[in-house]
């Protein structure tokens, strides 16, 4: 087993505990820290792909940004220890089929596949941050500009619905 | 033992690295904190601390001893978890942003390695997002010590520090795009030598005159980043008793003051790599004598030392301070002698005494400006740091394409 491989798992198995953590925690508090550690074991991963760019930027935005505004929310509404209600029927046993459907597919494909798995340091063209600009703002550039028009859309509704109470 | 330590030389040497790193920041705060209350306290006409030691140069140490001899209770109700985790976040997520700085250009030959200084390998491509993605986590110590002590003024404190971080985290960061756009990298190393293109300039090549919009936003956040006054709500005294770590004593309260110090000695790097040439010197490279600046300061202040120190009140000062001149002295007299070593220490030197131009900069805002109201942060924050920002970031970059298209510049 070779070091990258070690941490990659490593990483894997933090992002998993992370996320079954999220679900288990009781407090708010406690499931956004959590979902930190995933956001954050995420970023590991994608270092050891070799996209140092995409890595910084998913702690930066993901674990700096919007986790933050998820604890300030969490914070500021005061959320207290949630309640657990038994799992409803109607979401039980369709959720469970679907668990084992997915388990299935991804263990077939992992028996299928026959060529190793990357998981060591690449410094790809694609991943480096000319790569990223360049595909962004060149080849995807219209992609990219709706997106940003439909995050600007949103931004005007909530700044509208903000406002509405003052009037 | 000596096959295994050429074996892992890289591991070795960052290790020793560390200790080293960690030992002089964490000495290098203990003695900001006394600069800070010396500075003010001369601002203010006082004397500041002047008992423990020769003009209280054993202050640190003693409020060492204390923060760890004092009694450390948990509150009733607290997160157990949480409480525990915040001071420890804060502490490690600001010693790990300083250890991604580079302090010098030339690694030291030692022991047949190259051994750069600073931690983070010199040629981190992503350098200074690594930095932000550090410090932007950074916020969690401060929010979940309001949140876990269970108590009201905490809260708000915390409540008032991710609300500020938000606000300025954009500006930060938005400030800073101006000068990777002159340098065309993100790695900290490369955005000094895009600065050192005229090194004949000296001063005037640095990227604080183009960019000066920039470092005004850029340095305003970062303050507001570190919490320090005038933007310390989330801490305010005399509206929240001690904000978020009222609920903190002993060595838990210390941690948060070292993560605080520790902020604005990376602010203060921060400022004088991408703003003010890193390890540039102020000087054109012409000016050969320049180079024997240090030497001139080191034995100068040396000798101010022996003087002041053979006149102190005490006999223990009368010791102390004499002793510690002749050290000044004699390393500046190291320098003149070794040409090589002088050669060496240009670039930490100028290095340093910018990062101690910008923590006097600090305290000295402390010294003088009165805390923001809430309202005013955010707004201050919302619409005039940020719009500036931005206006640096089109300007720069239409300013850098006319010189593509134009004057056929690179």
């Amino acid at each position: 087993m070779t070091a990258s491989l070690a941490v990659f798992f490593a990483l894997a198995a933090l992002a998993v505990i992370g996320a079954v953590s999220l679900i288990v925690q009781k407090h708010p508090i406690h499931s956004a820290l959590s979902l930190i550690v995933v956001m954050i074991a995420l970023a590991g991963l994608y270092l050891l792909l070799g996209a140092e760019f995409v890595a910084a930027v998913q702690i930066i935005v993901y674990g700096g940004a919007i986790m933050v505004l998820f604890v300030f929310v969490i914070m500021l509404l005061n959320a207290g220890v949630e309640e657990h209600t038994s799992i409803s029927k109607m979401a039980g046993a369709p959720g469970l089929l679907l668990v084992v459907a997915l388990a299935g597919f991804v263990a077939a494909t992992i028996a299928r596949s026959t060529e190793s798995v990357e998981t060591t340091l690449e410094t790809g063209e694609i991943a480096s941050t000319l790569g990223i600009s360049n595909m962004i703002f060149k080849e995807f550039v219209y992609p990219f500009e709706l997106t940003s028009f439909l995050i600007l859309v949103a931004v005007l509704g909530a700044t509208v619905l903000a406002q509405r109470e003052k009037s | 033992m000596n096959s295994f330590l050429k074996a892992n030389a890289e591991l070795v040497i960052t290790l020793v690295k560390i200790v080293l790193l960690l030992f002089i920041v964490l000495t290098a705060n203990a003695y900001l904190t006394w600069f800070e209350r010396k500075v003010v306290a001369h601002m203010q006409s006082r004397w500041g601390p002047h008992r423990v030691g020769p003009h209280g140069l054993l202050q640190p140490l003693a409020d060492g001893v204390k923060f760890l001899f004092k009694e450390d209770p948990t509150p009733a109700g607290v997160d157990k978890l949480v409480y525990y985790l915040a001071p420890l976040l804060a502490l490690a997520l600001a010693l790990t942003s300083i250890a991604l700085i580079p302090f010098g250009p030339e690694p030291v030959r030692l022991f047949g390695q190259d051994i750069y200084l600073g931690i983070a390998p010199p040629d981190l491509n992503i350098g200074i997002l690594a930095l932000f993605a550090v410090t932007a986590l950074g916020v969690y110590g401060v929010a979940l010590a309001g949140w876990a002590s269970n108590s009201k003024y905490p809260l708000l404190g915390g409540l008032r520090s991710s609300a500020q971080m938000i606000s300025y985290e954009l500006t930060l960061t938005m400030s800073v795009v101006g000068v990777l756009l002159m340098a065309g990298s993100f790695n900290l190393k490369k955005i000094i030598e895009a600065q050192a293109h005229h090194l004949q300039w000296g001063i005037l090549g640095w990227n604080v005159w183009p960019q000066i919009l920039g470092f005004f936003c850029f340095f305003i956040a970062a303050v507001a980043e570190t919490n320090r006054v005038p933007f310390d709500l989330p801490e305010a005294e005399s509206e929240l008793v001690a904000g978020f770590h009222t609920e903190y004593s002993s060595f838990k309260f210390a941690m948060f003051f070292i993560a605080e110090y520790t902020s604005m000695i990376t602010v203060s790097c921060l400022c004088s790599i991408l703003f003010f040439g890193g390890w540039l010197s102020p000087f054109p490279a012409s000016w050969l004598f320049t180079h024997y600046l240090p030497s001139a300061i080191l034995i100068s202040f040396g000798l101010w030392v022996i003087w002041d120190g053979i006149r102190y009140e005490t006999i223990f000062g009368r010791i102390i301070l004499p002793g510690l001149g002749a050290a000044i002295t004699a390393l500046g007299v190291v320098f003149v002698l070794l040409p090589k070593v002088n050669e060496f220490i240009q670039g930490p030197f100028w290095l340093l005494s910018k990062i101690l131009v910008f923590l006097f900069v600090y305290v000295w805002m402390r010294g003088t400006l009165p805390r923001f109201r809430y309202d005013q942060l955010m707004a201050f924050g919302w619409k005039l740091l940020l719009p500036l920002s931005i206006v640096n970031v089109i300007v720069t970059s239409f300013v850098i394409l006319a010189k593509m298209q134009w004057w056929g510049a690179k």
